[in-house]
């Protein structure tokens, strides 16, 4: 289980995401390879390299698990083998 | 989950873009990022309970802001307007702290502390090396505390932790949603929630914040006209003294070429103050934003196509929305509840009560949260079958006469639109007969007269005649907090003078 807060990097690229809504499983990977707190450096597998942007929110189908990108990379995101998308937001007039 | 990741995602981003004009200086995002992260080892090493900053807007603000979340001390902005023996007890219960200020009230002896002006603090925060930091994620620790303005009585201590304000901005503001041309003029002081949010919306935007210290209009739209500023937040007060110095010639409205849209909040806004200013800029988009201190700003928004929308009707239910304060954010709940917490159906008016992930609800150690989690907010009003939320003054205004709650706005959104008035405030004051009876303060209009009975007669064909006020009294200006909230209780107070 991985708390709200909690930063991971990409093991293949310079992504980086924090965990929104609580994961259940720690099962979230970046190009193919399980995301961590400071994981080793290795290669990604190419047909799980679409890209994440900084800034956008990812979830999944069920949206059971959130996540911002923090920073952004050349892998995309998995959560339990299921590819995240970016989340559609409404867009709100600033107010500050 | 920490504010500062708001600057560090900015900084990572958008790294040269202006961030921050204060005085004709600017300043990057990444020099903001690395400033910030130079003053969270200052605060570190001070060993400090708070950081503490008492001292109009400036650069060291979203510096100091931004560095205590990288330490994990919490910050604490301060009034500067205080006076000692208001700031006395505030500063005792952020003992010790590392404190910002200009002020020479604060005595040098106080043990633990640490005092630096916002020159020195820059000057210690803007050169030399950036040792690593691991950050606190904790996002149930305190980011903010902030003093409530006290109108009705003694200061309250706000805490809003970090998951409080990352949710309103992350729910609210669109990551690097401001392209490079824009600039948002930020006016409302550094101790107020509308001053932390506009800090933290903009920088997440990528919005180049233009800094006015102390608000003056004259040189509020010469700000604009020469910083090309394309949004702004202003309180209700600020906006009648800006639209007001364009009608009286002072300034032309070429000045706002630049201005796509103002957003305005932080008290009630006459309805003919916004009339007025939807009537002269008619290019601008208009934001009516509420929110508290303790729902880590805004928790509804009147949109500008509701302006819009409003102002094409000359009367009835949607023009009426000009008064109304919008409806909720996607991710905030609203409930009308009456004095016995029963929910009440659109159109009947009790107490608002919000919920949702950036509602705090909490003081010093003591959440008022219920166990569903909504916060009661002591704002009275009602929503319409729509879901647009009305505002009828704070729970504890509403003026009890013989068993029948009268709510002040109600009588003062009245007199509002009579030419001959240009402000008024109505109160309760104790009664033999009636409990408590209404006592109306006016301001009467610059060439304008009207009579006592005149007053009388004008809510009696109106209102009701529960309505009409037993004692009037005629002033030149009524007391206004420098946010532009009205202070009710001195106005209790010139009355029970008048009765003893």
């Amino acid at each position: 289980m991985m708390k709200p807060g909690t930063r991971l990097k990409s093991a293949v690229c310079d992504a980086e995401i924090m965990i929104i809504k609580i994961a259940e499983s720690a099962d979230l990977s970046c190009g193919g390879q399980l995301m961590a707190e400071a994981p080793e450096r290795t290669e990604g597998d190419g047909d799980r390299m679409h890209g994440c942007l900084i800034g956008k929110r990812y979830v999944n189908a069920e949206e059971t698990i959130e996540v911002l990108c923090v920073k952004s990379g050349d892998g995309s995101l998995y959560y339990e083998g299921q590819e995240l998308m970016t989340k559609d937001t409404k867009k709100l007039p600033s107010s500050d | 989950m920490n504010i500062a990741l708001l600057l560090q995602m900015a900084a990572e981003a958008c790294p040269d873009r202006c961030a921050l004009t204060h005085e004709g200086r600017h300043y990057t995002f990444s020099e903001l990022f690395a400033a910030a992260q130079r003053a969270a080892h200052h605060f570190l090493a001070a060993e400090v309970k708070f950081v503490a900053l008492m001292d109009v807007s400036s650069p060291a603000v979203p510096i100091a802001l931004m560095g205590a979340a990288m330490s994990g001390v919490p910050y604490a902005p301060i009034n500067y307007r205080l006076s000692e023996a208001q700031l006395t007890p505030l500063l005792d219960r952020i003992s010790p702290a590392y404190l910002i200020t200009g002020s020479e009230i604060v005595a040098e002896d106080r043990s633990g502390w640490v005092v630096r002006s916002s020159e020195e603090f820059m000057s210690v925060v803007s050169e030399g090396e950036i040792s690593d930091l691991a950050w606190h994620d904790d996002p149930s620790a305190v980011a903010v505390q902030l003093f409530t303005s006290g109108t009705t009585g003694e200061p309250k201590a706000a805490l809003l932790r970090h998951e409080h304000l990352v949710s309103y901005i992350l729910g609210s503001v669109e990551f690097m949603g401001a392209d490079e041309a824009e600039a948002a003029l930020v006016s409302v002081p550094p101790y107020h929630i509308a001053g932390i949010s506009a800090v933290m919306s903009n920088i997440y935007a990528c919005r180049h914040i233009v800094q006015l210290p102390n608000f003056d209009p004259q040189v509020w739209l010469t700000l604009c006209a020469e910083q090309s500023v394309t949004s702004a937040f202003v309180v209700p007060t600020m906006l009648s003294r800006i639209i007001e110095t364009l009608q009286q010639g002072a300034m032309a409205t070429e000045a706002l070429s630049s201005i796509k849209s103002i957003a305005y909040g932080g008290g009630k806004m006459p309805v003919p103050v916004i009339e007025h200013a939807l009537a002269l800029l008619p290019q601008v988009n208009f934001t009516n934003a509420y929110g508290l201190t303790e729902t880590s700003s805004t928790i509804t928004l009147l949109d500008p196509d509701d302006h819009r929308a409003a102002l094409e009707q000359s009367d009835g239910p949607i023009r009426a929305r000009l008064g109304s304060v919008g409806r909720p954010l996607p991710a905030v709940e609203i409930e009308i509840r009456d004095e016995h917490g029963a929910v009440l159906p659109p159109l009947e008016a009790g107490e608002i009560y919000v919920r949702g992930p950036q509602v705090s609800g909490e003081y010093e150690g003591r959440s008022v949260l219920d166990e569903a989690g909504w916060f009661p907010t002591r704002d009275a009003g009602y929503v319409d079958d729509e879901g647009y939320l009305f505002l009828s003054g704070r729970a504890d205004d509403v003026i009890v006469r013989g068993g029948e709650n009268i709510s002040p706005g109600e009588i003062e959104d009245l007199l509002h639109q009579h030419s001959a008035i240009s402000d008024v405030a109505a109160v309760g004051v104790p009664s033999e007969e009636w409990g408590e009876t209404i006592a109306l303060a006016v301001v009467t209009a610059a060439g304008q007269s009207i009579t006592e009975d005149g007053l009388r007669e004008h809510i009696r064909n109106h209102l009701r005649s529960s309505r009409v006020p037993e004692l009037i009294q005629f002033v030149n200006e009524l007391p206004y907090n420098e946010t532009g909230k009205l202070l009710r209780r001195e106005v209790r107070a010139w009355f029970a003078a008048e009765a003893a």
